[in-house]
Order: structure tokens, then sequence, then C-alpha cells
């Protein structure tokens, strides 16, 4: 298999990063298995669920749906760009206070996907943010509580307080 | 297994010629579900997500173009008084399956219930496919020949697809069990032509591929002339031609029973979308909204 890897460069969270992947690998399996930014997770490889959401080219999308060699000379951002140098990001903070998180493996998912949300529409309305997270499953929360991580972090980010 | 990065149409197309076992890759929403979980191992891929060709839209006079790569997400923003086209990829997917799926994805893996096809289908669309040795236009229907196939030569790709944009209110519904992340059970398209007094629908997920309900659309333009509804957009049409219009709808339906639904509740599902779709059509025409 080595001999047929190719040789994929991409910009991840700032930082030019490289490595030989095999060609029909997917840009979510190289930031996990050759990055090690496991914060992206492998939940259906389907586009299904969402928890391998990341910026490309400032969008967000399915990692599992890209192919590596397609973000080559691209500028990815995950999940691990969000947090601060000891510090979370305002979304981050607001899953921990609404209680957003139950087993947490659809979560960097959904915190890109309303972050995302949240940077084009500070004060979504409700069918809005039903809508932007329309793509992201979660099987615990019911999404009550997310729907209120959502609306906590518009409020503490639109005040500054986050 | 190769994978081949041109940056330009002519450059792929030279590709396409020497390598027409590279499958090629736009949004990949298709393609990688099948890598991913091994159902296919080609010799090569060639990712055509780089032409700058395929990510056009242009419009001369009522001419529409749209690129092969152009993204579900753009042509809600970009082409919204295509009505029927922009409600449809409003449906597909999920934000991050819009950002990357595009038409020229739904033409390639012709599946009937590509949600992008029934627009094309009203629109009386051309595809336009481009080889090292020139282009050529086919009709949709021409293009569309089953499901899951299209007649797409081995060294030609999708460059794109180009309508008349017809004058007149248009809709796109569709039946699933929720509002994202939806495979049709049931899908349809219906387009009002006020220059030639038309009504044109097309189906997805009840046949082998896209159809259109010829019947209907007769049975449909006959209506409204009758009430006289094409010059005066206020004159009523009788409730009961919508509902038979619904039942023609139904009868143009080819559907099969599968895991997503039977075949009998994709015939009603088509009756109550036509009447659907019909009454919104006139309610637009009676709002003033031709």
């Amino acid at each position: 298999m080595k001999g047929q890897d190719m040789l994929v460069r991409l910009n991840v969270n700032g930082e030019w990063r490289e490595a030989d992947v095999w060609p029909g690998a997917s840009l979510m399996s190289m930031l996990r298995d050759d990055l090690g930014l496991w914060g992206t997770k492998n939940g259906c490889e389907q586009g299904e669920c969402g928890s391998c959401s990341v910026w490309l080219d400032g969008e967000v999308v399915c990692s599992c749906l890209v192919l590596a060699a397609q973000a080559d000379g691209r500028r990815v951002a995950t999940v691990e760009s969000l947090a601060g140098e000891g510090e979370l990001h305002p979304v981050q903070q607001a899953f921990l206070d609404a209680g957003a998180v139950q087993c947490g493996f659809c979560t960097p998912g959904l915190v890109v996907a309303v972050s995302d949300l949240l940077r084009r529409d500070p004060e979504p309305p409700e069918e809005v943010i039903r809508e932007a997270l329309s793509g992201n499953l979660c099987r615990c929360t019911g999404y009550q509580k997310i729907l209120d991580a959502v609306r906590l972090a518009a409020t503490r980010m639109e005040r500054g307080t986050a | 297994m190769e994978v081949f990065r041109p940056s330009s149409l002519a450059e792929a197309l030279e590709i396409r010629a020497a390598h027409p076992e590279a499958i090629p890759i736009a949004g990949g929403t298709d393609l990688m579900v099948e890598l991913n979980f091994g159902r296919r191992r080609p010799e090569g891929i060639l990712d055509v997500s780089r032409l700058p060709e395929l990510q056009e839209i242009r419009r001369q006079g009522t001419t529409v173009f749209l690129g092969a790569g152009v993204p579900f997400a753009r042509i809600m923003r970009e082409l919204p008084d295509q009505v029927a086209l922009a409600q449809a990829s409003r449906t597909v997917g999920s934000p991050q399956i819009r950002n990357r799926g595009t038409v020229g994805g739904n033409l390639g893996t012709a599946s009937p219930a590509g949600d992008a096809l029934p627009a094309l289908a009203v629109y009386d669309a051309k595809v336009v496919l481009a080889s090292a040795a020139g282009s050529r236009h086919l009709s949709w229907r021409d293009f569309l020949v089953g499901p899951k196939r299209n007649a797409l030569a081995p060294d030609e790709l999708i460059v794109g697809v180009e309508w008349n944009a017809p004058r007149g209110p248009g809709s796109f519904s569709k039946i699933g069990t929720r509002n994202a992340m939806v495979i049709a059970i049931a899908g349809l398209c219906l387009q009002v032509d006020e220059e030639a007094r038309g009504l044109r629908v097309a189906l997805e997920s009840v046949g082998p591929t896209i159809l259109r309900a010829a019947e209907a659309e007769a049975f449909g333009a006959g209506v409204l002339e009758e009430a006289g509804a094409w010059v005066n957009p206020r004159a009523t049409v009788p409730v009961n031609a919508v509902v038979h219009f619904g039942e023609l709808t139904a009868a143009a339906a080819s559907p099969i029973d599968d895991i997503r639904g039977t075949a009998a509740y994709r015939r009603h599902a088509c009756a109550v979308l036509a009447r659907r779709a019909l009454t919104w059509a006139l309610d637009d025409r009676r709002a003033g909204a031709i």
C-alpha cells in the first residue's frame, strides 16, 4: 500500500501540514490518522451525522466526504482551532454551561456548525438554528439543551460577555 | 489508485481521454461514501473541483448556464429567481452537503432521487458535455437513460446545464421522513410557462428515472384555457379539475415498493404533491407574481 500513497499538503488551523495518504483517503481520515487531530470524529462516513464537520476554505463540510487530495493546497480549520490558550470558545463554554453535552461524541461537529452559524448570523431565530444544525445528529440529548446552548452563546457573544 | 488534479477543463479532458477508467469527483457526496465503505475501488479518480469552467453561472437574455461544479448552496444564493431549482437545492441533504453537492453530481449519479433533476426536466434543460474532440448538448431526457445510467461517453465530462428560463411560477416539493438528510420517497416539480400557456410537471423517486407527466400537463393547460385563466389569472379554476390533475400526475408515475415506501404510497403522494403545486401556482398567478 505504501508505494501507492500520495503526498497531501494542506493548511490546517493556520499551519502547513503534510502526510502520505492512500489516494482514496478522506480528509477526515487524514486529519485523524495522519495529523492526530482527533476532535474531528469518525461517525458515519456517509455525511449523515455531521460529527466530522470542519471548515474547508471557510465553508462547513463533512470531512468524510472530501477526498484528502481535494484539500491539497487548501485551508482547513478543525474544532481545535476554536479554543484559545487555556480558554474555551464561547460556543464550547455555552455547551458546558447549558448541559448540552452527554456522551460528547457529536459535540465537536455541533460546536463547528454552531460557531459557523453565529459567525454568519449573530442573532438567529429558532428556525434558522434548527436548519443550521439539521446535518448534525445527537443520540443523547434530544437536542433541547443544544438549542439552549446556541441561544446562550448567541446572547453572550452579542453582549461581548463571553 | 491514482488521483488526477487538473486545473483547467482542457487539461481535464486530455486526462479523461487517456484515463477513461478514472471516476470524476466534484463534491464527493456520492463517490466518497462508496470509497469509505469499500464498495468501489476505482483505478483512478479525476478531481474536477478545481476547474474554473465548471464553477460558472452565466446569463444571456433568458438563457441560464449553470456550471456542473456549482454547489447547491451557491445555486440557492445566486439563482433565487429560478424558483423550482432553488427550492430543490434547498431540500438537498444538510448545510454541509449543500456546500459540496452539485448538479453535475446529480447528473453523473443519475439517481431517480436526484433532487435537482426534476427542475432540469421542467426547464427542458440541455446537458453540456465536452470531450477533447469537442462538445455537445444533450436534452436531459436523452442524457438520463435509466436508473443510475446516463449517456456520458467514457471520454466526456459534464460541463454544465443550460436552459431557457421560463416565465411563470414554479415550485419543488418532496416527501420524506424529516426536513433534512432525506432521500425523497416522492418529489415533484411544477413549472408554469406563461409564454407557451403550458404547464410542465416532473417527478422524482417514482420511476426508473425522472418522469414528465405529459397527460397531466396537457390537461392542466386546457383547464386554465377553458377557465380563461391564462388571460385572467383571477379566473376560478374548478377544484375537481385540480383534483383530476393530481390523479393524472399519479398515473404518470411508475413506482416500486422499496425500503423508503410502497408503490401505492408513492402514487398517492404524487397526486397530493401535484394538487398542492398547482394550487400554489394558481395562487401565485392570482397574486400577480407571474
